[in-house]
């Protein structure tokens, strides 16, 4: 049988502030355990919230990226629940009025363009951080107030392929408007995702389960997939699914049912009565929404328009704002854009991730990457001499013409010289001029490497092919 | 004590109440309790009736708005004043009995 698949995300993102939400301990990542904890953030009696103003911005600027209604109303609620990483036995969060509610997010997924829909983003605070032990819980409060962005789709999802390229391109969004640092190993992004399957020719949906706080998106695909294989299964041997909480075990590669809590939801929320309400003015988001920064589909756009580059590079290159900006540098100052794109789409790419470095710790000067182009675009370097120029420039940073004048690589175009290396080429492997001429064309390519061999890879590779295959056919 | 208010017309469950607050209450506090909380709700019926249209909904009895602060760091606590209550700790952490999910 056919089936229909239901899926929905709350993706929660820790917001990008110097301080935390109510209080004024440092937002960072990484600090010695309870080191950035005051009176608030441990919920101390008689201790007041304020709010962080950048906070709300952070969140408005992300509703007006992601086309959102911004609420000129909201306020703050309490969310009550007992847990030891919530010292206040409430959370305090936004109930019936968040910031921004609508809006969506474009997703491609191998050229099948579609919209997930957006139900609300609301601002409301992290919990602490629990470490199990065999015996006992240990808690650190550092995390308990970071600003955290609730972003909540509509059950608008249909496969785990669609969910990964919704959680990529709203990853690449926040970051574009540098509202989260968005480092999944660090926790800024974590997500509750909702699914549930149905006969395709069945109306109403089927019961959705719940896997809960899922941290890399790797795992949300493949929890998605052997949840959705799960609930089939259970279907087809004409079982029951149960709405429940689970989680996902990555090493088994499974998911499994979490304890049911007790008298669950029952969340009483209540209007915050030490938070005041928040109106926005009309001038305040549109000032706001001026300050919008270009977003990736727009780049991607810009970059094809300006630099006449395939769809395909703009995509590669856009998909992170960094790259982005590296190669319109270096592109500006270069005539050959494409090329450019070729050289950061292949060796900066690999050369980066190969030595787990971000763009922006790159010691090749988009200045030098452009020289390094030129160099081979007048021919007086080849391809493979560029290649060791260029990971010697990214070891050092260097200036491509020192290096290739340090390393003598400057490339023998003369004639002559080649023609008497191929001389030589063909006296010592008669076996494959003999192949060559008994009609296996791809013999050359050997001879051709001879010769580079014997130039220590000076030589024009061109120039010495045309010649071989003069030689040969002559 | 006399009553002020109209009983409640549905019964509140206050073992629930008492479980969701996480308090235990004997047979004598569940009775007194009971009568208390639905006199409470009686109260809240007869403002119930009370003729609301036209007014709007208020989260706060105050009129004001948008008090916020600037994204300004200041000094947290220091890591011993702040673990000074922790009836139990281990390594810089608050220490409880194990959380079971
Ligand atoms: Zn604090």
């Amino acid at each position: 049988m056919n089936y229909k698949v239901t899926i929905g995300l709350e993706t929660h993102v820790q917001l990008k502030t110097n301080t935390k939400v109510w209080c004024s301990c440092a937002n960072v990542y990484g600090h010695p355990p309870n080191t950035d904890i005051c009176l608030i953030c441990l919920g101390y009696p008689g201790s007041l919230p304020v709010l962080n103003k950048e906070a709300v911005r952070l969140t408005v600027m992300t509703g007006l990226m992601l086309g959102c209604n911004i609420n000129t109303y909201s306020k703050f609620d309490r969310k009550s629940y007992f847990y030891p990483d919530m010292p206040k036995n409430y959370q305090i969060s936004q109930y019936d009025k968040p910031f921004c509610e609508g809006g969506g997010v474009e997703i491609d997924v191998d050229g099948d363009r579609k919209r997930v829909s957006l139900t609300r983003i609301h601002l409301e605070e992290d919990v602490g951080k629990n470490i199990h032990h065999e015996s006992a819980s240990l808690i650190d409060f550092n995390r308990a107030g970071t600003p955290l962005m609730e972003i909540v789709t509509e059950p608008d999802m249909e496969s785990a392929d669609e969910v990964f390229a919704y959680l990529l391109a709203l990853k690449q969004i926040l970051t574009y408007g540098a509202v989260s640092d968005c480092n999944l190993e660090q926790g800024n992004i974590r997500c509750d995702v909702n699914c549930s399957v149905r006969p395709a020719d069945q109306k109403e949906l089927g019961t959705k389960t719940e896997i809960k706080n899922m941290n890399t998106f790797k795992g949300v695909y493949r929890a998605l997939k052997h949840e959705i294989q799960r609930q089939i299964d259970v279907v087809e041997k004409g079982g029951v699914i149960h709405q429940e909480a689970r989680r996902w075990d990555d090493l088994a590669g499974v998911t499994t049912a979490m304890r049911p809590k007790e008298y669950a939801h029952d969340y009483r929320y209540l209007p915050d009565p030490d938070l005041m309400s928040v109106v926005l003015s009309d001038e305040q988001v549109s000032k706001w929404r001026e300050a919008l920064p270009e977003l990736p589909a727009a780049r991607r756009s810009r970059l094809v328009a300006e630099y006449n580059i395939p769809e395909y590079d703009a995509k590669v290159l856009a998909a992170d704002k960094a790259i982005a900006d590296y190669y319109e540098e270096a592109a500006r100052l270069s005539d050959h854009p494409k090329v450019v794109s070729n050289w950061i789409m292949t060796e900066v790419l690999r050369a980066l991730s190969e030595h787990d470095r971000g763009i922006q710790q790159i010691k090749i000067s988009p200045q030098y990457l452009v020289d390094l182009v030129k160099l081979v675009d007048d021919k007086t370097i080849n391809m493979p001499s560029a290649k060791e120029v260029f990971n010697q420039m990214f070891e050092t940073g260097e200036n491509p013409s020192t290096i290739v004048e340090h390393k003598g690589l400057v490339q023998v175009s003369d004639t002559d010289a080649i023609d008497a290396l191929i001389v030589q080429v063909l006296e010592e492997h008669p076996q494959s001029v003999g192949d060559y001429r008994n009609g296996k064309k791809n013999a050359a390519q050997f001879l051709v490497g001879q010769v580079m061999r014997l130039s220590k890879g000076k030589a024009n590779p061109q120039i010495a092919m045309e010649a071989i295959q003069k030689k040969l056919n002559s | 004590m006399s009553k002020a208010y109209s009983s409640h017309t549905e019964k509140i469950d206050v073992e629930y109440v008492a479980h969701l607050a996480r308090i235990k209450l004997n047979e004598e506090e569940r009775e007194r309790f009971q009568a208390q909380l639905e006199e409470i709700l009686g109260y809240v019926d007869q403002l119930k009736t009370l003729n609301v249209e036209g007014v709007d909904p208020m989260a706060h009895p105050f009129p004001i708005q948008n008090v916020f602060r600037e994204d300004k760091t200041c000094p947290s606590l220091d890591h011993e004043v702040a673990m000074k209550n922790a009836p139990q700790k281990r390594n810089g952490h608050f220490m409880v009995p194990k959380i079971v999910e």
